[in-house]
């Protein structure tokens, strides 16, 4: 144990420069959020590269087409400032794309010169009073401020503020419930409204891109995909009975949820990602008590069915060492799941700083039977350094660990975003038991090939 | 047809129709979802594959992210160039300046990674907070005794050939700083091959097999210390002309090496390539072992090439890629394999390499500069194509309408150069165009009905 404790002390981070980036810039995240609003398009506020290159990153996990706009600046618009460039862009997507709204997102450079996003966007609107215009949200995302993951999360909150309506009287005017799910899969986005679906809830998930970036082939293009958060109902959620918002990260972070709260008394729930069965059975219990049902049968069976499986496999587990890297919110979801499963995540990681990671990697693997390390701002490479010596049966995250994994000789079980190197990053499920299920069977797996792999017998009964 | 923007209206050409004048060379039209890139991604994929070099990208994280080993270009040595490293600006640092952070980076960085040089990427902001990269990169030069190159890459500073241009810059100041004394008479240099999937080793095995020494390859499996010595070589031969031929006449002004243009795509164009060299060195000798190599290579591929051709014929292609000199090959080689080009578009095409392409297509081709997801999906529609040749950013919009795609671009992994390349190539389209899987598309739907399998009989 003494010895464990000691390699379990990971060196200090001491490199100045960020090697081999675990996270991405924010105006992405924003990106995202936009592509999950019905007849929304997203706008960049900077250079074309910002959108190209946001576009490239998304359209190769998704496997989709994602429009993303943007104002293009010159060399020009940064001494004169961006605004013909922005009002002449927002013209030119609303005579494409039709769009329902546009969703405008910064970068670093119109935030280094100090462009008044607002002010131009108030100058527009007038400037447009009487046409058919699009609704205009933005959110302020500067690069070199938080993550993508900080940008999507920046940009449910600024679109909630800008489109939310207050309701005609203080008593909550709907059964709805608000579910502001953070940075998952469109097979996750799925899951969760067949859910709430199931409890009789009338739900606004927002952002949804569960069409709008999982899509059928289609026999004509359709310039924005269908699908996404119909604007009405965002206009519409102060009068939502409830909010649920997944994140133990986000603690004492403004979110749209704890805005509703504040300005509109909509009771906010603030709970962990649904991943693995505690932290699903804290969603599930939550369904229950705002809607005044018991969980659907359907799910009790999901679930029964999922701890039986727990059963047939605890064995293979108990004890392993897995790293975990990747969104600080699925992180610590994949490290509660891991731990109640028997695996020591010994060292779970994020590529952006949450101020509530490291509190809430404790929590969730306060039963582990060896330390965690919980670390947050960390790159690939100093993520490396720390793992050479802990003995890892497994990396879980993105398929950004693939170099790692394969310099440590140790597999990388692929989940979250991105997924570069496999088909199917939009399908994978994490979320609810079956996605629990399906992590468990995967995890299971992984381990039960890497012994098979390395036996000098193979075994073929495991 | 397509909604166009107004404003773009004369980006667009049907061959046939009306007279020959289309716009390019212009900045993209704010919010037209433009394929462009910038100028930082202009230096960043010419600067890559220079494997032993260090390269770090100055300002906030994005800009490195998105570029962390994303080319297939090989090296068969080092890998310094497949790891990202930035100097990650914060807040602060955008307030205080980030010259501080960007000296104590260069330091550590070269010290843990021993590089042979460093190539400075600045990005957006770094200009407008200030910071004198030139001078740190001077410093950290004298300091740690290698070339430390600042490549000035601001985003917005115009489009990605201004980008190509500056990475040609950098390049520039580091031919002539080495020693030429055991070059040959006999020699080149290869620029504008990246050594995607492997192909430089190729067009190097061609050139050995004629006699010829390839003295630094710009960039491809690119090293530090022989393209310190690429003034000594007799001829610059330029593929990717975008790119690279500002380099290539500012070599002809300074040390007056003579460049020919090539193309080591296609068969007509791989030949033509190794041709030109030997007509270069005037040699009979290297003319016929150029007459050889290429007379042995076809009859090795054409077989099968054939067999291609015959299931591919009357099918139909669409292109659309970064430089207007890939597409010329792109058409003739599709023409090699029976293939008709009824779209082709660039994002970076002049005036000439459109009116070249005119001359190319056939009638009622349409030729696009700078287009857009939506324009692009209406012509494929419109053109009722069988296989889109293009790179990620073009791949969904064929694959939603359910039409077959070619990587063509700098991801790829496939090697498409030389005469192995072509075979490759034809493999790949027919490969796409013969799938299974379009007959159950929804545009083919009425075909699909015709051939469904009902109920079981009986």
């Amino acid at each position: 144990m003494s010895t464990d404790l000691k390699v379990l002390k990971p060196p200090a981070p001491n490199f100045v420069s960020t090697r081999n980036p675990c996270k991405l810039c924010a105006p992405l995240g924003a990106s995202l959020v936009m592509r999950g609003i019905e007849g929304g398009v997203p706008f960049l506020h900077g250079s074309q590269g910002c959108a190209t290159y946001m576009r490239r990153y998304i359209i190769s996990h998704f496997r989709e087409p994602m429009d993303i706009a943007a104002s293009g600046f010159s060399e020009a618009s940064t001494i004169f400032g961006g605004g013909p460039n922005l009002m002449q862009g927002l013209s030119n997507v609303t005579e494409q794309y039709k769009p329902s709204l546009i969703g405008i997102a910064t970068t670093c450079l119109t935030e280094t010169i100090g462009e008044d996003v607002r002010q131009i966007l108030h100058g527009y609107r007038e400037s447009r009073e009487g046409a058919n215009a699009p609704e205009l949200v933005h959110v302020s995302t500067p690069s070199y401020s938080g993550t993508h993951l900080d940008g999507f999360h920046a940009a449910v909150r600024s679109t909630v503020e800008q489109l939310a309506v207050a309701p005609a009287s203080a008593i909550p005017c709907s059964e709805n419930v608000n579910l502001f799910p953070g940075m998952l899969s469109p097979a996750d986005f799925r899951h969760l409204k067949e859910i709430v679906a199931d409890f009789n809830l009338p739900l606004t998930l927002f952002p949804d891109y569960s069409e709008t970036l999982d899509s059928p082939v289609l026999e004509h293009y359709a310039k924005i995909p269908a699908g996404g958060t119909p604007i009405a109902r965002l206009r519409a959620v102060a009068s939502s009975s409830a909010s649920i918002e997944f994140g133990r990260a986000l603690r004492a972070k403004t979110t749209a949820a704890s805005f509703l709260q504040e300005r509109f008394g909509v009771k906010a729930h603030r709970i962990g990602v649904p991943i693995g069965v505690r932290e699903t059975d804290a969603f599930f219990s939550v369904l229950s008590a705002i809607s005044g049902q018991d969980t659907p049968e359907a799910y009790t069976l999901e679930r029964g069915r999922l701890l039986d499986s727990y059963v047939d496999g605890h064995k293979y587990v108990f004890g392993k060492r897995a790293l975990v890297f990747g969104n600080e919110d699925v992180v610590i979801g994949l490290a509660s799941l891991l731990s109640e499963i028997g695996v020591v995540p010994v060292l779970c990681t994020a590529g952006g700083k949450s101020a509530g990671f490291a509190s809430s990697i404790a929590e969730v693997t306060a039963d582990c039977i060896e330390p965690v390390v919980a670390r947050d701002g960390l790159d690939f490479m100093t993520m490396g350094e720390m793992a050479r010596d802990l003995k890892l049966d497994f990396l879980i995250g993105s398929s950004k660990g693939a170099a790692l994994s394969r310099e440590l000789g140790v597999p990388l079980i692929r989940v979250d975003f991105p997924i570069h190197d496999r088909i199917g990053g939009q399908r994978i499920l994490h979320v609810g038991y079956r996605g629990a299920q399906q992590l468990f069977d995967l995890v299971v797996n992984t381990v039960l090939e890497r012994k098979q792999d390395s036996s000098p017998v193979g075994y073929s009964y495991m | 047809m397509a909604d166009i923007l107004r404003e773009r209206s004369k980006q667009v050409y049907r061959k046939g129709q009306e007279a020959f004048q289309l716009d390019c060379e212009k900045p993209s039209a704010a919010g037209s979802v433009s394929q462009r890139a910038c100028v930082f991604c202009g230096s960043r994929v010419v600067l890559y594959p220079i494997a032993d070099a260090l390269h770090v990208v100055h300002g906030p994280i994005g800009c490195a992210s998105y570029t962390w080993d994303i080319r297939g270009a090989l090296s068969s040595g080092p890998q310094i160039h497949r790891l990202s490293f930035s100097t990650d600006l914060q807040e602060l640092d955008v307030i205080q300046g980030g010259e501080k952070k960007l000296y104590a980076a260069l330091c550590e960085l070269i010290d843990a990674h021993k590089p042979k040089a460093a190539f400075i990427y600045a990005t957006c902001i770094v200009g407008v907070i200030g910071d004198d990269v030139e001078a740190v990169c001077k410093k950290v030069s004298q300091e740690k005794d290698i070339p430390v190159l600042p490549v000035h890459s601001e985003g917005f500073k115009g489009t990605k050939k201004d980008g190509y241009r500056a990475a040609c810059d950098a390049l520039y100041k580091l031919i002539g700083t080495g020693n030429t004394d055991s070059v040959t008479p006999m020699s080149i240099n290869i620029l504008g091959d990246f050594n995607l999937a492997g192909e430089i080793w190729t067009i190097k095995e061609y050139y050995r097999k004629m006699g010829v020494e390839v003295v630094s390859c710009i960039t491809g499996d690119g090293r530090v210390d022989e393209i310190r010595r690429a003034h000594g070589a007799a001829l610059n031969v330029v593929q990717c002309s975008g790119s690279m031929t500002h380099l290539a006449r500012s070599l002809q002004e300074r040390w007056g090496t003579p460049f020919i243009q090539v193309s080591y795509f296609g068969i007509e164009d791989m030949s033509q390539a190794l041709y030109d060299v030997a007509r270069f060195f005037k040699n009979d000798e290297i003319m016929a072992r150029a007459q050889n190599l290429v007379r042995n290579e076809l009859q090795h591929i054409m077989p099968e090439i054939a067999s291609y051709r015959k299931k591919l014929q009357g099918a139909k292609a669409a292109i659309y890629v970064g430089g207007a000199f890939k597409a010329f090959s792109l058409v003739r080689a599709l023409r090699h394999l029976g293939m008709t080009t009824v779209m082709v578009g660039s994002q970076t095409g002049n005036r000439e390499d459109y009116e070249l392409l005119r001359e190319l297509c056939d009638e009622g081709t349409i030729i696009v500069d700078d287009s857009n997801p939506l324009e692009l999906s209406s012509f494929l529609q419109e053109k009722d194509v069988d296989v889109f040749i293009g790179g990620v950013k073009e791949r969904p919009i064929a694959y939603k309408l359910g039409i077959g795609f070619c990587d063509h671009n700098h991801e790829r992994k496939e090697a498409l150069a030389g005469f192995k390349g072509m075979l490759n190539f034809a493999r790949e389209v027919y490969s796409s165009v013969a799938s299974p899987v379009w007959k159950l598309m929804p545009r083919r739907r009425a075909d699909f009905g015709e051939n469904s399998i009902s109920e079981v009989a009986g």
